[in-house]
């Protein structure tokens, strides 16, 4: 019998984004689309406006043309009360973390839970444990910011942005600034994620890290998307394009 | 003087007149830039500040921060001020006959100008740059930016509760700062000038009226709102990494200081118009 391929959901269409700050055009017509439970690598050089993208997906930045299409709502325009909702379901891992600082590490991951669930501190508590075991924080629950590692810092925003289960979680340069070991660890906790079948972006410069975790990536160079294929593609590909990000990597 | 371009040395004079326009038009521009900033987001705060979700622990961690930590400050600076007003009139009027008027006159400066105005100018110093640099540090770390896509609002949680909280602390330091200020002047008159404790108070209740008390306080409540908001203001458009706190913290000190003295002149002209006796 012959199988029928499903056809895979969109999880976000970003459409034809511009984006200039100043005289400088960022964005000049930025397009692609995530599919559900993939993880798609985003690389870019510096200043390309590659967590410009991320922040105009959750709604920090408000591209000046275009459409961010999330459960059948275009993002872009969106009102700060409106764009609550999406927030709950698109979580954001930020570069450094941004955990914050008059809070434990407890509070910080409780945060989004007493903000928008019902839970009781009891329920709240056993949620953030869970979490910290993912992440391999265990018993780090009263420690504030500053007593945590850069490694443990990230680690502690990617449990805080996992934690309301959002369908899309952007991780912007995760691996930035990491020894190998807590890179690693890091990897493993976003695979462990990966394995419950989460759907991202992942942007980065780290390109073996992408190659790790990405289902397919993307390259913006100029303003655009110019390449987005499968990782196994990716590293194949004769594009000079492509090769000068991959070689770039291997130097 | 000449200016330098891309495409080599300009013809075109740089005169210290441009020099001077050019300083004046980007004052203007910060100027408007805040005026506008600071509008819009008074306009924020009147959206949410009656919109759920409410958070009263915050109002009350800010009231513990702004209000009970300045008890201190506020109280030494007024007991200090009280005393040496108190001293000065003392001295000064003892030459023509008049050191029986200083419990009237200090009792009535405390009241309507000194209370107010000290207390701001020391709130000013230390909330106001509180404020500006802790909310700027938030921005440059990216707090502010996560609490937004943590699906919340750095007004409800940033902006109102201190704000309300200044506009809760900072007329009730008023009137301690009022209170410990006579308190200083009538020590001062027991001890100096031979004038008793009865008779300072008696006096200075028959020159009071509970309408000194209440303008006092209604500058505060403006200087409250004027120094909170600018504060959370800056702090909010503070950019440049650790520098940028530094200038945010500066400015906000500045700019309520000078707005306290200015607006202090035109709420007193505007109560003795309409509500002191002429």
């Amino acid at each position: 019998m012959m199988q029928i391929e499903q056809p895979t959901k969109i999880a976000l269409d970003v459409k034809n984004l511009y984006k200039s700050f100043g005289d400088k055009a960022v964005h000049r017509g930025v397009s692609f689309q995530l599919l559900e439970g993939e993880i798609l690598g985003l690389f870019g050089g510096s200043g390309t406006g590659k967590s410009v993208i991320l922040r105009s997906i959750i709604g920090l930045e408000h591209p000046d043309q275009g459409e961010i299409i999330f459960d059948h709502t275009n993002i872009v325009g969106l009102s700060e009360s409106r764009l609550i909702r999406i927030r709950t379901q698109i979580g954001y891992v930020f570069q450094n973390g941004a955990l914050f600082d008059s809070l434990t590490v407890e509070e910080n991951l409780a945060y989004p839970l007493r903000e928008h669930t019902a839970l009781s501190d009891r329920e709240i508590q056993k949620k953030v444990n869970r979490m910290l075991e993912l992440i391999d924080m265990k018993g780090s629950n009263h420690l504030f910011p500053n007593e945590l590692s850069g490694g443990m810092q990230k680690r502690a925003g990617l449990a805080r942005a996992m934690i309301l289960e959002p369908k899309v979680i952007l991780f912007d340069e995760p691996t930035a600034g990491l020894d190998p070991v807590n890179t690693k660890r890091l990897l493993d906790n976003i695979k462990n994620l990966k394995k419950t079948g989460i759907t991202g972006i992942f942007v980065t410069h780290d390109i073996p890290s992408a190659f790790e975790i990405a289902d397919r990536i993307a390259i913006l160079y100029q303003g655009k998307i110019q390449v987005i294929d499968t990782t196994e593609n990716i590293k194949k590909s004769k594009d000079p394009l492509v090769q000068s990000f991959i070689q770039g990597a291997s130097h | 003087m000449f200016k330098l371009t891309q495409k080599g040395l300009s013809l075109n004079p740089v005169t210290p007149l441009h020099v001077f326009a050019r300083e004046i038009g980007s004052r203007l521009l910060s100027f408007l830039r805040f005026v506008g900033g600071f509008s819009l987001l008074c306009l924020q705060i009147g959206r949410e500040i009656f919109e759920r979700p409410f958070y009263p622990r915050l109002i009350v961690q800010q009231i513990m921060t702004i209000g009970v930590q300045s008890i201190l400050l506020v109280s030494v600076t007024a007991l200090a001020t009280g005393s040496v007003m108190a001293l000065q009139f003392g001295y000064g009027l003892s030459k023509f006959g008049g050191k029986l008027y200083v419990p009237k006159i200090v009792a009535m400066a405390i009241l309507r100008e000194m209370g107010p105005v000290f207390t701001s100018l020391l709130v000013a110093g230390r909330i106001g740059s509180g404020i500006a640099s802790e909310v700027g540090s938030m921005k440059v770390t990216q707090q502010i930016d996560a609490i937004r896509a943590l699906g919340t609002s750095p007004i409800k949680r940033i902006v109102i509760p201190r704000l309300v909280a200044a506009l809760i602390a900072l007329p009730i330091l008023t009137l301690i700062a009022d209170y410990i200020g006579i308190f200083g002047a009538m020590l001062v008159c027991m001890k100096d000038l031979a004038i008793n404790s009865e008779y300072f108070i008696a006096k200075s209740i028959e020159a009071l009226e509970m309408k000194d008390i209440l303008t006092g306080m209604a500058k505060t409540v403006v200087f409250a709102f004027f120094i909170s908001v600018t504060a959370c203001w800056k702090g909010l458009e503070t950019e440049g990494g650790t520098q940028g706190v530094g200038n945010s913290t500066t400015w906000v000190v500045v700019t309520s200081s000078i707005f306290i003295m200015i607006s202090d002149y035109f709420l007193t002209k505007f109560f003795i118009i309409t509500i002191y006796p002429r």
